[in-house]
């Protein structure tokens, strides 16, 4: 390790073990990985995008463009982190990015000596010819040149959270505006969430040598953090970047709570954060930015406020002989800090013809010059001025001025706008609603100012949320100068001045782009790629906007800004995602029958959230076929049992009752009469089928309506839609109750045999006593309540049989014991499929939404006498032509020969085209029963033309079977045994 | 987004489903003459202004009210939420 | 001046002082025989190709903002034919061969990539569907393949094998899918057009038209009136606003699409994929960022922002789909504002004003569109009569029943 400079708020007690690419370092706790690399002479860090030109650590904070690292290994490397803002800890370990070879060797730093032919959007113009080779030859090499830090490609093995929290007063960023702004409003008694990016709270404070009410700046700004910590109307979120700013007052943060450890240990490494606020106070502060001058970007160049961030905060110098470059008079600062540390300065350079602002053993000040180039590939060796002079120095401290943090305040598509004196743009006149800003992220740069303006807002947003302002005074503190002459570009003949660091773009490239009609500063953007990289030309942009508005002769508002997107800083993926990981991606519906389901070899599918049994193997049983046709064969020839209880059902109540479903369903519903069934059709307001179901009167003005699995919720929401808004006097109340009921279809010859003997005797469930369509409330194994109804999907004589949920496990183990002397089986999804293609009933693969009654050869059941939604439009012409396509059975000419769904039809022997595209198959199934493969399929004038072969061109299979159009119903055509 | 229910207060927007202009709310007359062409026009066309919109949201996660809200399609800022209901009786509607 | 290898050479020799403007910059004329309202990559690829292909020169596009700052400027680039519907796919196949061979047609590099697009199924209704769709792309003369788990595997092994919540059953493959350089689609084209003669005039917003006994004579902007024989509006975004200067309602409404992309990172993804449980599709670009989108953000919209819940989802799909990307950083999201359309297809098509022509409509799949979308629009525009495949894209096709609803969600915008 170098020499640590005196003070600074790292703990010297804790010293800290890392390394970088392998080499051992020690740091101490309060390090970043930035200031532990200075701190072990480490100059070059990483590579740059285009040019692989080396580069060094560039800034000390969030903005950085140049010190990304690979941090941690295995599953946990994390691509992209940059170092300055990564907290070192104990046995830390980080690898340098987009390289090949060594880091210090990097066999693509050669590319850089080809720039002339890469100048911005060099791509555009070739790799055309020959046409074959953009994908096979030139797309490939950029592609594998392309990206910075590489992803592991293993599974996280971290978990993250979200949060929500409401304040009324959300105060961003903890410098010495946010600070003031949260203790007053604090003091005033609204509720405040206090946050800031940093580990270490109170921003530039624990940078500079400030003084504040007579202590250092740190020692003021940890005073009052730990006040604001003891105030239980306040939450104090460090290591929190307030990301994004929301609709109504929300805000994205997020908060990093084990990054800063060697391991998370099991706990959220993240968490998301949505934070409700009433107001927001945003003291972001500012971020410096460069000049461009040739060759500006040498490891070893350096923003001069974090130069000084080195020095005072964290105890190292980046240079052991510092130059300092300013146009204003912050740079002066850099020097007397410096000084007083013991750095040696080798220059101060003033661009300004100003007088000296300071004095300093062995350093040339000299004023109204610049640095013009620079040499040292690998680091900073010596610095070349307007005036040419040559300055040997190895740490080139750059002062262009400070630029406002305005991220946040054109997240709602606020620009900000040109302040003249500041050179700088400030927040423009369309804040985020409830948001205003404060301190240096407002343009007020020095020390008492901010602190003032902080509480200032503070009370003017408290008072507006009806508290009495606290008295809070600000601390004293002076006004530090600030004055700036602004300088942004020294052309420096054939050397390169760059702008955006990470992405290698120079003033050459936006002189270029504009020269080309790039002129508009959004497409200079992305003609260059300026600010485009992963900080998103935080101190690039203003920069770039000067040297486009110096190439167009223009100023630069009148050249324009772009304006920022969120999020503020990059966030990981996997915390916006939160728990919603895995198997818990959703939620698991399961049935009431599921245990028991499970103990009987089921094999379980996923119908949207729910899980259901798809079918249940036996032992000796070779695939699920044979399973399957089991199923079908056993409930045909006795009886099965199946749990339907993911079908929605709705419980509609009311005098209306009946008028309402006459409404929401095509067919008539006026007159079932109390202990009937129904099956309805509901139509969209569009004329096409919604839904179909059954709805069964259980008494008067009570009915039951169940929809399919799919549509429960959306067919909910549209009956509530028509009772609230369409008809909002009928006296109709509804209530989902899906999940209240267990229900078992109970089909086969044998149905009503077996329920029979769990059915109380009080209960006629003869056929005479319960026909086909009835329905009823009843009860079961002695008292448990229960409704019964006697419909039929499989084509069976069936009831399906409701028990509350909670009985719902005990009902499927009474319905098997009691079936157990009729061979009994239970069947799956995959069962029920097949039994109700055979029998022709349309389900979830014909109910498209794109087909109307008369495509499901339902048309006659549109009323004709009342009007029911969706009607008018149903009778559109062209719904109505002849040639529409109508649901219609299939089966192969050959029955050995499986069919496929998917496949489309096609008149034998025309060529395959759309012209000549006849329809689809939309369901099939092997049916054991028929003993060949069946299937159901739309075809253009199907209903007349039954018997004619056509064929089912499957081209995603290679398929193309001839097969006959026949009646949908394959079994019981006449319904003899529905109604046995 | 946060919207602002009539009875139950203000509520994050991700409870609610939204489904599109208030005027779903005027379902023509099937009856009247040149009934298909009102409700092509009911169905298919709609104003889409940039500024004050009357729109349906419905509180699915919550007390299952249809709302009419009126929110800025530039701004998002909402002026008024109402319980579809009673905007409906207002506007005639019955049975 | 023509693009090439050799003449970056050249200019790379001397100091890259011999690049000229990729356009002019011209002041309105008075008038012309065509002016396309939007600047757009439609609107661009229209004036190319009414000047290419049509013949037609005398035409202005007009730009309210920078060129291409329509949607072409901010999309998540995938270009594919894998639509079902008879009125549709030919349409997105015939942009695909354009696509072919645009950066040919235009001596412009769009960067068009066909590193193929696959959509993931994760049910024997999903995979059903697929097939459906697959042989409706062989029939409208694309290409598609129809995986199951082991090959959508062996072609993607960083998808979710394990623990998924919603197994993987299959997936749809289109190999010539993929994606391009969006912003280089519309500088091609707009490079190519002002070669032709045709003035694109940026700045220039249109605040009203000429209607004179049904037929329309010219627009109003603010660099003041210009007439014109026909004038095509193509300002998808924006479609309600203009086409309410005209006093026409349209089957629209606004909505915000949110698109996303990460930190650049060492090549991860080889082409596009799209999540069946959710709503997810996702690439990786040329520059390695990986470019993500989901599902609008529901709400009528013309704010260029969108808000955290849609986010949030498309966070939960990514790690579903594709666990690995847990430690992917979100780097910019972005909002641009979609006319979405009763039925989720668009229209092109002429309007009951007499020489009042309309685009619009495309949802979130205009970017994909662009070449046929041009070229249909410049062939009504040129000859008056909708192009073969462009002839279920109507605007009164709701009167009498002909919905092109790939969906099958019906007349609410926010479910297409």
């Amino acid at each position: 390790m170098t020499k640590r400079l005196d003070g600074g708020l790292i703990d010297r007690s804790k010293p800290l073990n890392f390394t970088f690419n392998g080499k051992k370092m020690q740091g101490f706790q309060g390090d970043t990985l930035a200031s532990g690399l200075i701190a072990n002479g480490q100059k070059i860090v990483g590579r740059s995008f285009k040019y692989h030109r080396p580069r060094g650590i560039f800034t000390s904070g969030s903005e950085e463009p140049n010190a990304l690292v690979q941090l941690r290994s295995g599953a946990h490397q994390e691509p992209n982190t940059r170092a300055t803002v990564a907290e070192l800890f104990e046995g830390l370990t980080a690898t340098s990015q987009n390289h090949r070879g060594s880091l210090e060797n990097d066999i693509m730093g050669g590319i850089d000596l080809l720039s002339p032919f890469l100048s911005a959007g060099f791509y555009y113009k070739t790799f055309m010819w020959p046409k074959s080779f953009w994908e096979k030859v030139y797309e490939p090499f950029i592609r594998s040149s392309a990206g910075l830090g590489r992803l592991s490609m293993e599974v996280d093995p971290d978990s993250y959270d979200k949060g929500h929290a409401h304040c009324d007063v959300l105060v961003i960023g903890s410098g010495p505006a946010g600070l003031m702004a949260a203790l007053s409003a604090a003091k005033s008694g609204a509720e405040v969430i206090f946050a800031d990016e940093d580990a270490l709270m109170g921003g530039r404070l624990n940078a500079e040598t400030f003084e504040v009410g007579g202590q250092s700046g740190s020692e003021w700004a940890a005073a009052t953090v730990a006040e604001l910590s003891s105030m239980s109307n306040v939450r104090v979120m460090n290591r929190t970047t307030v990301y994004g700013s929301y609709d109504h007052g929300i805000y994205g943060a997020l908060e990093r709570r084990t990054d800063h450890l060697v391991s998370s240990n099991g706990k959220p490494r993240q968490i998301a954060w949505k934070i409700y606020s009433k107001r927001a106070i945003l003291c972001a502060g500012a971020t410096e930015r460069s000049i461009a001058f040739g060759n500006n970007d040498r490891p070893g160049i350096m923003l001069s406020g974090s130069v000084r961030t080195y020095a005072n905060r964290f105890a190292v110098t980046p240079g052991q002989s510092v130059a300092i470059l300013t146009n204003n008079d912050d740079g002066w600062r850099t020097a007397a800090d410096l000084h007083a540390k013991g750095v040696d300065l080798a220059a101060v350079v003033d661009t300004r013809d100003t007088s000296p602002l300071g004095s300093f053993t062995g350093a040339s000040i000299v004023t109204g010059a610049a640095v013009k180039d620079t040499k040292g590939r690998k680091g900073l060796q010596n610095i070349t001025l307007t005036n040419g002079q040559t300055i040997q120095a190895d740490c080139l401290a750059v002062a262009g001025g400070w630029n406002p943090n305005v991220h946040l305040t054109c997240h709602q598509r606020g620009r900000p706008t040109w302040n003249e004196d500041l050179s700088a743009f400030v927040p423009g006149g369309e804040l985020p609603p409830g948001m205003i800003v404060a301190g240096s992220a407002n343009g007020t740069y020095g020390l008492a100012g901010c602190l003032a303006e902080g509480r200032d807002a503070a009370n003017t947003t408290v008072k507006d949320l009806g508290f009495t302002a606290s008295r809070t005074q600000a601390p004293k503190a002076e006004d530090e100068a600030s004055s700036v002459t602004p300088i942004w570009h020294v052309p420096a003949g054939k050397s390169r001045c760059w702008i955006d660091l990470q992405n290698d773009v120079s003033s050459k490239d936006v002189k270029l782009a504009s020269s080309e009609g790039y002129r508009s500063v959004e497409l200079l953007k992305r003609y260059t790629t300026l600010g485009m990289a992963t900080d998103q030309g935080k101190t690039a942009n203003v920069l770039g906007l000067a040297v486009l508005a110096e190439a167009q002769g223009k100023s630069i508002p009148e050249t324009g800004t772009t304006i920022f997107r969120p999020p503020y800083t990059p966030v990981a993926m996997g915390a916006l995602g939160g728990r919603a990981v895995g198997l818990d991606f959703r939620p698991f519906r399961l049935t009431p029958s599921h245990k028991w389901a499970e103990e009987n070899g089921a094999t379980f599918v996923e119908a949207g959230m729910w899980l259901r049994a798809q079918w249940y193997a036996k032992t000796g049983e070779q695939g699920w076929r044979d399973s399957v046709d089991r199923e079908v064969i056993a409930t045909r020839k006795s009886v099965g049992i199946c749990d339907v209880t993911t079908l929605g059902k709705i419980d509609i109540q009311g005098k209306d009752a009946a008028a309402f479903l006459n409404k929401v369903y095509a067919n008539a519903f006026g007159k079932l009469a109390a202990g009937k069934v129904r099956y309805g059709l509901m139509l969209r307001e569009d004329g096409i089928v919604m839904d179909d179901g059954t709805t069964a009167c259980m008494a008067e003005n009570h009915y039951v309506m169940t929809t399919t699995t799919a549509n429960a919720g959306p067919v909910f929401r549209h009956l509530d839609f028509c009772r609230q808004v369409l008809y909002p006097d009928m006296d109709v109340h509804i209530i989902s109750v899906t999940d209240g009921w267990a229900q078992f279809a109970v089909a086969g010859p044998n149905a009503r045999k077996l329920l029979q003997k769990v059915v109380d005797e009080q209960h006629d469930i003869s056929n005479e006593g319960f026909p086909f369509m009835a329905c009823g409330e009843i009860s079961v194994c002695g008292g448990v309540p229960s409704r019964l109804f006697r419909i039929s999907f499989s084509g069976e004589m069936a009831y399906e049989i409701a028990v509350p949920s909670q009985y719902g496990d005990d009902m499927i183990r009474a319905l098997m014991s009691a079936g157990e002397e009729f061979d009994a089986v239970p069947y799956g999804t995959e069962a029920l499929g097949v039994m109700r293609i055979e029998k022709g009933h349309a389900a979830g693969n014909e109910l498209t939404g794109q087909t109307s009654a008369l495509n499901l050869g339902l048309g006659g059941m549109v009323s004709k006498n009342k009007d029911c939604i969706g009607k008018t439009l149903s009778k559109r012409p062209d719904m109505n032509r002849d040639d529409v396509w109508n649901l219609v059975g299939l089966q192969p000419v050959d029955k050995s020969v499986p069919l496929n769904a998917g496949a489309h039809f096609l008149e034998k022997g025309a060529e395959p085209n759309m012209t000549n595209d006849l329809g689809w198959m939309t369901s099939v199934a092997y049916s054991p029963s028929l003993g060949y493969s069946i299937g159901l399929g739309f075809v253009k004038a199907g209903s007349t033309r039954k018997g004619d072969v056509i064929r089912a061109w499957d081209a995603m299979r290679k398929k193309d079977v001839d097969v006959e159009i026949v009646s949908a119903h394959f079994i019981d055509p006449e319904g003899e045994r529905l109604r046995a | 987004m946060i919207i602002n229910h009539p009875l139950l207060g203000p509520r994050d927007s991700s409870e609610f489903y939204h489904m599109g202009d208030a005027v779903l709310m005027d379902r023509p007359d099937p009856e009247a003459e040149n009934a298909a062409e009102q409700f092509h026009d009911y169905a298919y066309l709609r104003d889409n202004p940039a500024g004050e919109y009357r729109e349906l949201w419905y509180h699915e996660q919550g007390d299952r009210s249809w709302l009419v809200v009126t929110r800025d399609t530039l701004t998002h800022e909402i002026s008024s939420v109402e319980l579809a209901r009673e905007v409906a009786r207002a506007q005639g509607r019955s049975k | 001046m023509r693009f090439s290898a050799f003449k970056i050479f050249k200019e790379g020799l001397t100091g890259n002082k011999g690049w000229t403007p990729h356009w002019r910059e011209p002041e309105p004329k008075p008038s012309y025989d065509v002016i396309v309202v939007g600047g757009g990559g439609h609107g661009l690829a229209t004036a190319y190709y009414l000047a290419k292909e049509f013949g037609v020169t005398n035409v202005a596009v007009l730009e309210k903002g920078w060129l291409g700052s329509g949607n072409i400027g901010r999309n998540t680039t995938i270009i594919r034919s894998n639509y079902m519907l008879p009125e549709n796919n030919p349409f997105y196949e015939m942009a695909m061969k354009l696509w072919e061979n645009l950066e040919q047609d235009t001596n412009y590099n769009s960067m068009f990539s066909q590193r193929g697009i696959l959509n993931l199924c994760h049910s024997d209704p999903q995979r059903d569907a697929m097939a459906r769709r697959g042989n409706a792309m062989i029939l409208s003369g694309a290409d598609a393949e129809l995986l199951n788990r082991e090959q959508v595997r062996e072609l993607c092994p960083f998808l979710s094998f394990d623990n998924e919540r919603f197994p993987i059953t299959g997936g749809l493959l289109q190999r010539r899918g993929g994606t391009a350089r969006h912003d280089a689609v519309a500088w091609g084209y707009a490079r190519g057009a002002d070669m032709r003669g045709v003035d694109i005039i940026q700045n220039c917003e249109v605040t009203g038209f000429h209607i004179e006994n049904g037929v329309c004579t010219g627009v109003d902007t603010t660099k003041g009136p210009i007439k014109a024989n026909k004038v095509g509006v193509c300002v998808a975004g924006s479609s309600s606003r203009v086409m309410a200067k005209a006093g026409l309602r349209l089957p629209i409404e606004s909505h915000v699409l949110q698109a996303f992309v990460s930190e650049g990172l060492k090549p991860t993804i080889p082409g596009v994929v799209t999540f069946g449980a959710g709503h997810l599709y996702i690439s990786q670009s040329d520059k390695g960022g990986l470019v993500f989108g989901g599902d609008i953000d529901k709400y009528n919209t013309y704010a260029q922002r969108g808000n955290l819940p849609v986010i949030e989802h498309i966070a939960e799909d990514m790690r579903a789909m594709i666990p690995a990307l847990g430690r992917v950083r979100l780097l910019r999201g972005w909002g641009g504002v979609m006319d979405m359309s009763m039925d989720g297809t668009p229209f092109i098509d002429k309007t009951h004003i007499g020489g009042l022509y309309f685009n619009g409509g495309w949802c979130y799949g205009g970017f994909k569109a662009t070449p046929s979308s041009g070229w249909c629009y410049a062939h009504l525009l040129a000859k008056d009569e909708s192009h073969e495949l462009a002839k279920g894209f109507r605007l009164d096709r709701f009167i009498g029943g002909n919905m092109v609803d790939e969906k099958g969600q019906g007349p609410q915008p926010n479910l297409h």
